[in-house]
């Protein structure tokens, strides 16, 4: 189906580190599809955050304030981007933006900004704090969990989850511990960073499976790529994996998006332990950072979600190929000083030409700058100390 | 349930390298393993795979048999064949 014009697709979480967020995948993938004709629009929190530096991701990007800096601040610089660049889809990436994008999303709506988000109900029900629950609604397997919110807890909690356990941190960060002192260090360590609650989740011996998975938000899936980590970097974090088949995964997913009626992109974490089984360890609330192996694979999630976030009627998806493989590598993104200088000095950085009018006017007033770092000039400096 | 044969949805290449899309798994295999493997997918028994290995390997003073009993097991311990309690090639 011919669109009216192409969309204006606004997309968060372009740090792309050796844990990188999800944005650049979910930028590729929807660069892939052969139906994708629009502009894309960046937003990061960090003037280096490195996914801005590739020419051909974002078309523009824009600074946005941390959401911990409060909704109407957020609100404000949205609308501002939207304003200058327009914005008609947006798809946030990083669990910390969910729960305040979720609550402007009227807001968003009667600007024109359309998400395709869970409720925060949704939300709620598969974080790490309420993950067994899912036990009885969904008849998911999940490993033994304690949530706890005082250290001296932890001097009793073996006797409902064994150790050796993981410490985890409400939204990120997990910490092995197999004795009481490692399980004091890995609280305070998870506290410090994460904040309370603490959930303690037993560890469960196994191979670890993720599925990268959309939700219709009726209770049906409308596609998934489970995948098989094959390389781990020393933060545990996949830095090679591979597509897989396997039917009782796939299963677990679609339980879980019965049991929840998941509206929107998701992330779900298991193991399979000796026995064969899946054990849900997570689920995280968005697209994971390797999504653009479900696009490689043949099964397009970022431009379904896209095209569902636009009310589009979805083409078709999949089936993916197993076998499909990721492996990450790292490049050195070369640029101009005037990409970091737009975004540290005014916040945002303009790639397009046939922008609107504020858009002239602002380009007009960009000063070029002046040449530095020339060795003639590095050695002068240097002779002068 | 995972348990179930994976035999049927291997992809195997002509060296010998086996990916099982199910587990996301790869081996290596050897001249000898690949033979059993592909007898086994085309539905024949362990008996006959170790005719097959007999046929195509000098035998003569090893125990054969038993070596196509402890690959089948390893295949058994990945799923890729079903396990079977009496101790048969199901």
């Amino acid at each position: 189906m011919s669109r009216k014009r192409p969309l204006r697709v606004a997309v968060t979480g372009l740090n792309a580190t050796d844990n990188p967020a999800p944005g650049v995948g979910v930028i590729r993938a929807l660069r892939h599809h052969p139906g994708f004709d629009g502009q894309i629009v960046g937003l990061a929190y960090d003037a280096l955050d490195s996914g801005i530096y590739a020419p051909d991701l974002a078309d523009n990007v824009f600074l946005m304030p941390y959401p911990s800096q409060g909704l109407d601040a957020y609100e404000a610089r949205l609308r501002y981007v939207h304003e200058t660049v327009g914005i008609d889809v947006l798809l946030p990436t990083l669990d910390s933006e969910l729960p305040g994008i979720i609550a402007l999303e009227p807001k968003l709506r009667a600007l024109g900004i359309k998400t395709f988000l869970p409720t925060q109900q949704q939300l709620d029900l598969r974080s790490k704090v309420r993950l067994t629950s899912l036990r009885e609604s969904a008849g998911l397997r999940v490993p033994e969990t304690a949530v706890i919110s005082d250290a001296s807890q932890l001097a009793t909690v073996h006797e409902r989850v064994p150790y050796p356990f993981y410490v985890k941190g409400a939204y990120y960060g997990a910490q092995l511990a197999r004795g009481l002192d490692e399980a004091l260090a890995a609280f305070h360590k998870v506290v410090a960073q994460w904040g309370l609650p603490v959930v303690v989740q037993q560890r469960i011996d196994g191979e670890e499976y993720d599925v990268v998975a959309v939700g219709d938000g009726e209770g049906g899936l409308v596609g998934a790529v489970p995948m098989k980590k094959t390389l781990l970097t020393d933060k545990g974090k996949g830095w090679a994996g591979v597509a897989v088949r396997d039917p009782e995964l796939l299963e677990v997913t679609r339980a879980f998006m019965h049991a929840t009626k998941w509206r929107g992109p998701c992330e779900i974490e298991a193991i399979r332990d000796r026995d064969g089984h899946y054990q849900l360890l997570e689920v995280n609330p968005r697209f994971p950072a390797w999504v653009y192996m479900s696009a490689t694979a043949g099964e397009n999630l970022p431009y379904a979600a896209m095209q569902l976030a636009a009310g589009e009627v979805l083409d078709p998806l999949g089936p993916y190929r197993a076998g499909t493989m990721f492996v990450r590598i790292s490049l050195d993104q070369y640029a101009s000083i005037d990409t970091f200088a737009a975004l540290a000095d005014k916040g945002e950085l303009l790639r397009e030409q046939h922008a609107t009018q504020s858009f002239g006017e602002h380009e007009g007033e960009r000063r070029s700058l002046p040449l530095v770092g020339r060795p003639q000039d590095a050695r002068s400096q240097g002779a002068a100390r | 349930m995972s348990k179930q044969s994976h035999l049927r949805d291997l992809a195997i290449s002509e060296s010998g390298f086996v990916f099982d899309p199910v587990t996301g798994a790869t081996f290596t295999l050897n001249g000898t393993g690949l033979v059993i493997l592909q007898a086994l997918r085309a539905g024949k028994t362990r008996a006959e795979a170790l005719k097959l290995v007999e046929a195509e390997y000098e035998t003569e003073g090893h125990d054969a048999g038993a070596d196509v009993d402890e690959f089948v097991l390893q295949l058994e311990r990945h799923d890729i064949v079903a396990r079977d309690p009496e101790g048969g090639q199901s």
